[in-house]
Parts: C-alpha cells; structure tokens; sequence
C-alpha cells in the first residue's frame, strides 16, 4: 500500500481537457477538488468532478468507461503524460486514488493520434481498430462447419502463448503512447494469437496482408523500435509480437508473388 | 392446478425430449437460399447472443443490421464473464452427459424454466465448444494438446472449458470477428453508438426500430423484416451491480411497452464472491469469480462483533459456515444459497471488515496444501485485481467477500422460437427469460447466449421470414414517424426538467430502496412500502432531475437519465412480481416461505408457472400498471423435487 500521508483523503488540481466536437478547438480547464477518498478508483474521482461540475450547472466531462474491471477496453486517458497513467498492467479505471497524495496536480488528455479523431473532451473514435479485425482478424469459420473442439490438439506452450496475444483489450493506448501512432502492437497481438493457432494456419498470410495494409489505410504510423507501446499497454502484451508480425508479413509476402 | 389466464403459446414441441429440437427444425419452414437476400434482420446489441446472431444470419444470406451501444461491439458486457462455459463434451469422462447437464440446470433454476428449452441449451451446448475452438478461441489446454475443464460453480463434474479468467472476452472476441467478417465483406452494416429507443410495430408485427446517434444526437429510422434484442439484462436497476456501467434495460422496456410481456422480473441473481462496497462514492461492484470457491474457505467469527485481524482468530473460533450447513456442497453450494448464507453471517453480527457487510474467503489451508505457486497459476489475475482494487494481499490475509447484483433471470418472455409476445420481435441472451429458471448456474450465461445465436434463432427466424405475409414497409410508413415523434418528446421532455438533483443521485436512491426490499431476501410488508417509495421516487425523477447539456451532441446525462427513467418504471413490476409470488425459490426468497432451517420452501402446487406481465397503462409514466399472465410449467422428465445441498 502506497503511503497517503497518513490521510484518507486528499485534495487534487486537475487539468482536464476540454473539447465540444470533433471540429472545436480545445483547451485545458482547471478544476480542483477538496476531497477526494483515496479508496476510489481514478474513474469514481472522475465521476466525484462531474457531479460537482453538474451542481454548479456545468456540462461533466466526457469519458468513455463501461466495465470497470479493466477488460472492455472502453476506458483510456493519458494521464501525466502516461497512457492509463502510471502503473505498469492496468487500465485507468483499475487505477486507485491511493497512488496519488494530497496537493498532486494531474493532467488528463485524450488519446491522440490521426486515426483516433476527438470525439467530445477525452473521448476519442477507434473505429479503425474495428475496420482492420474486418478485413482479416478472424478465422473463416462458417456457424455449424466445425469439427470435434479436440480434433485438433494444440500443444499447450502454443496455446498459452496465443492466449497471451488474444488478451489484448482494443484499447489503444499503444496507439496513444507510441511517437509514430503506430498501431503495430495491437495488429501484431491478433496476427499472433490466430497465426499460432492451427485454426488460423491457413488464412495466416492473407490475414497478416490485408491487416497491415488497412492499418496503413487508417493513417496509423510504423513502429520504430522505440518500445512505449509494450510499457503503456494494461495487459502486457509484448513487443516480441511485432517482431513476429514483420516475419508474416515478409514472409506472405514472398509467398504471394 | 394452475390455469393460464391469456393465450401464452410456448409452441414447444411434443413427443420424447431427445428428440424435440430436431423435429421443431424439421418442422420450420425455410426460406429459399435465392430469397435470404432480400430480408433484412435487424439486431440490436453486440454481446455474445447479438454478436453469434448477426454473424450467423450474414453467413446464411440474410441482409444485417447490427446496432451497437458502445464505440466498438468488442466491449459488450460480456467480455466482462471470467470462469468459462459449460458443455456436456464429457472429455474428463466423469459422467456427465447432455441429460445430465439439462438435469442440472432445470434443478438448480429451482424448477421454474421450461424443460424443453433447457433440454435444446444441454444439446447445443457441445456444437458451441466446437465453433468456438474452430474460431480460434484459445481455450485452456492440457500437456496433450487437448482441452481442458474444471469444476465450477456447484457442479459434481467438471464441465466448464475457460479461457484463464477471461473466458468471456475470448468467446466475445470470436464472435466479434466472425461478425466482423461480415461487416468487413459488407454483408452485414454494422451501427456503433447507437441506442435503440424504440420499437416500431407495423400492422402487430415488429418491422422497425428507432435508434438515437450518440455522438450526433440523430434520430434515425431503420426498417427490416425482424428485429433481434440481445441487449442484456437489468441488474443496474439497483444501481450497484457487477454489470458494466452502460447495462440497462431501455431497448426490453420500450419494447415491453409496445406489447412484449416482461417474465419473471424479480428473478435477480446475487453473486456471492464479489468485493465490498467501500464507500458512497462506489459507482460499480467487482465480481471475484465463483472458482475461488473450489480453493477458498469461507468464514467468518463464531463471536458476533469480533474485530480482530482475521490471523489472530485461532482455528476454534473459526465458524466455516457453509462446510457446515452443507457438508456434501461445502463452499461450492450454488449462487442463491451460498448468497443467503453470507447475508445471515452479516445480520447475525458475524460479518467482518470496516462495514461489518462482509465475510472471509480464505486461502490460507490451499497454499499450505498446493504451494503459493499453484495458486497463483490459477487466480494470480484475480488475486492481483483483488489487490489493485482493495490494497489488501490475499496470499496473506483472507480476501473479504459480500453478495452482489449480477445477472436477471427475468426478461422479455419469448417461447421455444424466441419469439416474444409482438410477432417477429425476438429476444437472445440475458434479455430473454427462458433458460434458467429462478437462479443460474456458473458458466452457464455465456452458453444460453451463443446457443441462441448461433444454434437457435438462425432457424426460428427463417420459420418467421418464411411463414408470415410480410408486405413491404419502409421507413417512410407513417408508423415510423409516429414513434420518431414520441422518441424526441420524451428526450424533450427530459431536457426541459431542468431540476437539482443528479441522475446519479436519483438512481442511486432507487437501487437503495430495491436492494433493500427486493434484493436478497424480501417479504411482504417492505415490498409493499417499496411500491409506495418507488412511485414517489419516479414522480420526483421526473420534477426534479437535472439533465443538463443539449440533444444534439454526445451527452453522457441525457442517455443516463432515459435509461434511469426505465429502471424506475422496470422496478415497480419487480416489486409486483416478488410480491406476487408467494414462494421461495433460487434467487427469490420470502422470508414468509422457509423452513425451520432457513432454507426456501417452494410451492409447486400455486406457484409452478412462469409470470408473464403485460404494461397496461403505457402512456405517462406516472399511470402505469400491469396484467399478471400465467404460464403454467409442466415437468415430464425432472420431477420436481426439493433442491438439498447437505
């Protein structure tokens, strides 16, 4: 448990940007808050600001969140500079108030990239996550044409590591953390986890193809080695996949000439 | 005897239970492949039965359009299910069977579903293990390379396949990109951030729905030749509940108000294992899940009031209540029961922590027996959550547990088809009531709601396409614009409020007085006052809220206070419901109907029917009332028989 100086509440500056529509400019506002329980999660402190925004008839701040519990992948600021702030593995709604002391000024902003347009103050579109899973993210697999669920044995290390790359939430905040915008770890994520799986084989080079072009298409940047994305991402998928995503990709390539 | 008061067909078919679901399909008319085409199926949520659906009705030809609340359909609630889904493979080969699991689930709902369609989800259940792993699914698997199971939620084989603790996300994310699939090839159109405000109803049949653009406050019409409603369930009415923050019962209301009979409403599961409530600021609850229950020892001080640390409490003065009360079941007794007996702990003045409204669930015994290394390859995820969340390490000390919301039982009444009470409105998942009786079992939600999708409504659609005159109708018709009308008035209507308190706060006021009076354990006398505290609650809603901002952009109060403004109309026929039914049974319990051991005393001889209510005043929200319609359950192969866990 991390130290709160000996209190259960503290008093915080935030400097929160705010954006009426995709086409207005925004700009920081300064809010401060008195009390704030360090029980909360970082979200419930977001919803003690707008409940004194609304009694003062101001409009809250707009924040996309859902769950709660960290694996929607609705929720996403950065925070500090941070994408989902400071702890490594955990998304801004699995934050607590107990990371932060008394008289701590914290900047929260959108996520920001071309291809992740302001919708309305933190909130931001990822639709073009959504875009690239349809030209290739899944497995060709009509309802009703499936054999035996073990007909097909998958050595465990495979599945495990499949595992690993399919937990990815869709958050994008590997997107947010990366200097190019690169969406490279969330495409590298899904080209694993079904590229390692005998289900995915034979759609492996079509998908790891049409999946990197429409990342290209959406405005997305390349990745450059610089690593934020594996640090920022609140399930800690690994980098290892883009490697694994360059070798696909080489690989259909030379293969579909 | 009970007689049904209204013609409730739940065309289930006759004959020997095996062989049922074949002959209902063999029975449905289909539509020609040439054909498909030219319908159009709308559906309405993205979960695991809206997802599967559209998916599997864009293979079959069918045009789709699919209607989503969120940003991305891959956030749906359901991603949220951590322990798995059942299926009776029988790969452990401990002798389970289809008969078995359909066994299982008709006794553990307490006797209160229909046993031809729980039979149909124990068949289908197998066929949804293996599209799943075809989809690529990455299922727990064993050194062989062949899947995995484990023993989950009060069952005595082990049936349950997962995906670690993400089961749900996994099985979400494959139908996700089957959809996707759809959506890419544009077979299907897909709609984010859209919220579906109504119904529209042409000629008594179901040809439309109207829903608002989120981020651009539009209204928009859609037309097609059926509408599917996989919009979830309701928990939220009591405001804290493990369901996501944008769960909500508004598309099932408003179609419930254009005629669909509501079932069962006060059948609300509360989940045993889930973190305390902290604090006023509390917005959600966290499930812990129920496998805890397979290493976990529940306890809590056999002294009332004892505040020691839970490692200063020596092993005599430990009361491990559920080992006692049921020495077979021990800590796996199901949700309701398991429910209960926390709740008793906590009244008696034996709950623990700052609050008092919690008791241990303790690891201690199986890291002793397995190694703190064993644990931590089957719940690190959980344990690490529980820390995040309560700064306590449960390697250490006991992690505290309390009841919580968590799932509805009840829904839209549908019948074998899934079909509602408004022809060609069909409702999947958690929306409808059908599968699960007065209480679910684990790991079987993720189950009913891609059984609908994938294995049942592909074919009940086809029978409704096929076999009804279905004359044109397009967003031009003049019932359309009637209900476009109705929804800007009412977001009118909310916008111009203009009172002092916050939807929040109100809805806040609402969950209070339904988890105290129609929550855990309910009798007579509080319903009764709780009918009164709810009518007054909703009068004041609509004095007194404060909905600020405009209707023409993204705003987060104006869909919180249309979905608050349904859960104050949902919870009155709640109340009703709960009162109605003079009996316990799973998750209902009427503190009038139990034995001297504190167990539910179900009454089969009054009460072995599914309580199906109509809206009868359906215009101001201050006149409303409702029609008890009865459909009487009959058990041909499960004789009804008193649920023991001893």
């Amino acid at each position: 448990m991390i130290a709160t100086n000996g209190k259960d509440t503290i008093g915080l500056t935030l400097n929160v940007w705010r954006q009426a529509g995709p086409d207005a400019e925004g700009a920081f506002e300064t809010y401060h808050l008195n009390s704030v329980s360090t029980h909360m999660s970082f979200l419930e402190m977001l919803d003690v600001l707008n409940e004194q925004l609304l009694a003062e008839g101001r409009e809250p701040v707009a924040f996309d969140h859902d769950c709660r519990e960290g694996i929607c992948g609705s929720c996403g600021v950065v925070l500090n500079g941070q994408a989902h702030g400071p702890d490594r593995d955990t998304t801004v709604c699995q934050l607590h108030m107990r990371r932060f002391h008394d008289g701590d000024t914290i900047t929260i902003e959108p996520f920001r990239a071309e291809a992740f347009p302001v919708v309305k103050d933190l909130v931001v579109d990822r639709s073009a996550f959504d875009r690239i899973i349809g030209v290739g993210g899944f497995v060709s697999a009509r309802t009703g044409a499936a054999p035996d669920a073990n007909a097909i044995p998958v050595p465990k290390e495979e599945a495990d590591l499949a595992m690993d790359a399919a937990s990815c939430i869709g958050c994008g905040a590997c997107v947010a953390s990366c200097p190019n915008a690169a969406a490279m770890l969330f495409v590298s994520a899904k080209v694993s986890h079904l590229g390692r799986l005998p289900q995915g084989a034979p759609e492996r080079d079509e998908r790891v193809v049409a999946m990197v072009q429409a990342m290209d298409g959406e405005g997305f940047g390349n990745c450059t080695n610089v690593g934020e994305c594996e640090a920022a991402c609140p399930k800690g998928i690994s980098v290892g996949n883009i490697a694994r995503l360059n070798r696909d990709f080489v690989r259909a390539t030379i293969r579909r000439r | 005897m009970i007689v049904a008061n209204t013609a409730l067909d739940s065309k289930c078919p006759s004959g020997p239970m095996e062989g049922r679901w074949d002959k209902h399909r063999f029975d449905l008319k289909l539509v020609n492949p040439a054909n498909k085409r030219k319908f159009k199926v709308l559906v309405v949520g993205t979960g695991l039965a809206g997802a599967s659906a559209a998916a599997s009705l864009a293979e079959l030809g069918y045009q789709v359009d699919v209607f989503c609340i969120h940003d991305s359909p891959r956030r749906a609630h359901s991603i949220a299910a951590q322990g798995g889904i059942n299926a009776a493979k029988n790969y452990p080969n401990d002798g389970d069977s289809i008969q078995r699991l359909f066994y299982d689930t008709v006794k553990g709902g307490d006797f209160r579903a229909r046993e031809s369609n729980v039979y149909r989800l124990a068949q289908v259940s197998n066929t949804i293990i293996d599209q799943c792993v075809a989809q690529g699914v990455p299922f727990a698997r064993e050194y062989g390379g062949l899947l995995d199971n484990r023993s989950f939620g009060g069952a005595q084989v082990s049936r349950t396949f997962y995906a670690r603790g993400q089961t749900g996300q996994q099985l979400l994310l494959g139908a996700y990109q089957a959809m996707m699939r759809q959506v890419g090839s544009g077979k299907a159109k897909l709609y984010p951030r859209r919220e579906m405000l109504d119904v529209v109803v042409v000629d008594g049949v179901a040809r439309g729905v109207v829903v608002r653009n989120l981020v651009t406050g539009e209204i928009e019409r859609h037309a097609g030749d059926a509408v599917l409603l996989c919009t979830g369930g309701y928990g939220n009415v009591y405001f804290l509940s493990t369901n996501a923050k944008k769960c909500n019962v508004t598309a099932a209301w408003r179609a419930h108000k254009r005629g669909a009979f509501f079932a069962n409403p006060c059948f609300t599961q509360i989940h045993p294992t889930c973190i305390p409530v902290s604090g006023d600021y509390q917005s959600k609850l966290t499930l812990m899940s129920e496998s805890l229950r397979n290493d976990g020892r529940v306890w809590v001080p056999k002294k009332g009031g004892d505040t020691r640390p839970a490692s200063e409490i020596p092993e005599d003065e430990r009361d491990y209540y559920l080992e006692r009360r049921y020495p077979s079941f021990g800590n796996l007794v199901p949700r309701d029961v398991a429910s209960r007996a926390a709740k008793a702990q906590a009244d008696g003045g034996h709950g623990v922590g700052p609050t008092g409204m919690a008791v241990y669930l303790d690891f201690r015994d199986a890291i002793e027996r397995d190694g703190e290394d064993v644990i931590r390859a089957k719940y690190g995820n959980l344990f690490q959550m529980y820390e995040k969340i309560t700064a306590d390490d449960p390697y250490k000390v006991p992690m505290r547990i309390y009841p919580a919301v968590h799932y509805t039982m009840g829904g839209l009444w549908v019948d074998y088809n899934l079909e509602s009470t408004v022809p060609g409105l069909f409702v999947l998942g958690e929306a409808n009531f059908s599968d699960h009786g007065a209480n679910r079992l684990g790991a079987s939600a993720l189950m009913q709601g891609l059984a609908d999708g994938y294995f049942v409504v592909p074919y009940t659609v086809g029978a409704h396409l096929a076999g009804r005159a279905l004359p044109a109708v397009d967003t031009s018709h003049p019932a359309f614009a009637e209900v476009e009308g109705e929804v800007r008035s009412r977001i009118d209507r909310l916008l111009s409020i203009g009172g002092s308190s916050s939807v929040d706060s109100l809805h806040r006021q609402l969950g209070a007085i339904m988890w105290d009076h129609c929550g855990m354990a309910r009798n007579a006398e509080g319903l009764k006052r709780a009918v009164d505290e709810v009518r007054a609650l909703r009068a004041r809603f609509w004095e007194d809220a404060n909905v600020v901002g405009g209707a023409a952009d993204l705003n987060d109060e104006l869909e919180k206070a249309g979905r608050v403004a349904d859960f104050m109309e949902l919870a009155e026929v709640m109340i009703l419901d709960a009162l109605d039914r003079e009996e316990s049974c799973g998750g209902h319990f009427r503190e009038e109907h139990q034995t001297e051991e504190n167990e539910a005393r179900r009454d089969d001889e009054n009460y072995s029917y599914v309580a199906a209510w109509s809206c009868e005043g359906a215009g101001d929200p201050a006149d409303l009332s409702w029609k008890l319609n009865k459909e009487p359950l009959t058990f041909e192969v499960v004789k009804p028989s008193t649920r023991s866990y001893k």
